[in-house]
């Protein structure tokens, strides 16, 4: 996911009630199945950092017989920021940036193989849409796991039409280029 | 996987194509075309129109004879079969899928599925029992009544897939199964066929443009220009613009 916001992304599990950090971590990797895990370190950086700004403020402590945990809550500024942020339209690709193409380019600059690095790079993406359809359709599978997989098989499907149509293209690109 | 005459049957694949060339007259739609299926295996062969893929699919089930080059189907040459045996084969051995599942309109979806049954000789009320099962297993439920005309897109094709495993096939060829549905009812199609397909230890090969449904199968090759891309090219060969 791109351009994701942990803080907005802490608030919004906050908003379910009083949480910890390891709790909100917790409850991060299960509702966003297939997204980067949040390291611990993130999360309670994140927390301070949503106390410092008046967005979240500390609950109390308990220890539960086990180590000292401290509980965070959302404020109302908490709560507008949130409402603010999920209505918020995201800009949509403001810049390009396709690393497959900046490698296609570079290849040609430097004499290299764009043909077998763009096959090559299609036999990754099509192992990795493999993984992801053995994921989504696994019995027992859940929504969540089903949209985010769909989410990333979208855009890597998106990636594999752009790439077919630039390796049928290689020959005018090369040209223009090499003209450049 | 080359030579299958001293080794064990799990090294012979179950369908083999060797250099095959098919023109339909002056166009030439496979040029030396190899293709290995291993039993159970689920294929995807990928490519853009005009490739040869539906081409590749009518040599491999034996719809149509190619020029040149030879067709293996478990250790027979289906390119020098007689037209008697061929259509044996297809109709006990091979299951077909189109894009438009080509039921017939005038049946039922539970007469559609029971029919191959029935021209093999099975009773009706065998078919029917069998054809309900199959039915059910492809979430057709309930359905069973109703006509190939009200029926929506992706619970005809359901029932075009029921209909081509009811008989126990080895192969399913599947030529675009998804190609008319949006893309709920192909998770759907593609769910239900690749599931059972691995269940029943089913081979398929599938004919598609669509990489996310190629994406549910085990391995892909690619046609271009109607011969098969190496999986990692490793020589610069220029695609053709």
């Amino acid at each position: 996911m791109i351009g994701m916001s942990t803080r907005h992304i802490l608030l919004g599990l906050l908003a379910s009630g009083p949480s910890h950090g390891y709790d909100l971590k917790r409850r991060h990797d299960e509702r966003f199945p297939q997204a980067r895990p949040l390291a611990y370190g993130q999360v309670y950086t994140t927390l301070q950092r949503l106390v410092r700004d008046g967005l979240a403020l500390v609950e109390g402590t308990d220890s539960d017989g086990g180590p000292e945990r401290t509980t965070y809550r959302s404020t109302e500024d908490g709560s507008r920021e949130l409402a603010r942020w999920a209505g918020e339209i995201a800009p949509p690709a403001p810049f390009v940036t396709n690393e497959i193409f900046a490698k296609v380019v570079v290849s040609i600059l430097s004499g290299g193989d764009p043909a077998a690095y763009l096959a090559a790079q299609r036999a990754a993406h099509m192992e990795r849409m493999r993984e992801l359809t053995a994921v989504k359709t696994a019995k027992g599978a859940d929504l969540a796991t089903v949209l985010s997989a769909d989410y990333a098989l979208n855009h890597l499907d998106a990636d594999l039409r752009w790439m077919t149509t630039t390796a049928a293209r290689l020959t005018t690109l090369t040209a223009e280029v090499d003209a450049a | 996987m080359s030579n299958g005459d001293d080794s064990p049957d799990s090294t012979v694949p179950l369908l083999a194509a060797r250099d095959l060339a098919k023109a339909h007259g002056r166009t030439e739609a496979l040029r030396g075309a190899s293709v290995e299926l291993a039993a159970g295996e689920i294929l995807a062969v990928t490519g853009p129109s005009g490739s040869g893929k539906s081409t590749l699919l009518h040599c491999l089930a034996g719809i149509v004879r190619p020029d040149a080059g030879s067709v293996s189907y478990a250790g027979e040459r289906l390119d020098a079969l007689p037209e008697k045996r061929l259509s044996e084969l297809r109709r006990t051995e091979f299951g077909v899928v189109f894009q438009f599942g080509q039921l017939i309109p005038e049946l039922t979806a539970l007469d559609n599925v029971a029919l191959p049954l029935m021209l093999a000789g099975t009773s009706r009320p065998d078919a029917h029992a069998r054809a309900g099962e199959w039915l059910e297993r492809f979430g057709v439920r309930g359905q069973e009544a109703l006509r190939p005309g009200e029926m929506s897109g992706g619970q005809a094709q359901r029932t075009s897939l029921a209909r081509a495993l009811v008989t126990g096939p080895r192969i399913v060829f599947a030529d675009e199964p998804t190609g008319a549905l949006d893309s709920l009812a192909t998770e759907q199609v593609m769910t239900a066929l690749t599931h059972t397909a691995r269940e029943t230890d089913t081979a398929v090969l599938l004919i598609t443009h669509d990489a996310q449904v190629a994406a549910y199968a085990d391995r892909e090759v690619r046609l271009s220009d109607g011969t098969v891309a190496p999986e990692f090219s490793t020589e610069a060969t220029e695609a053709a613009v």
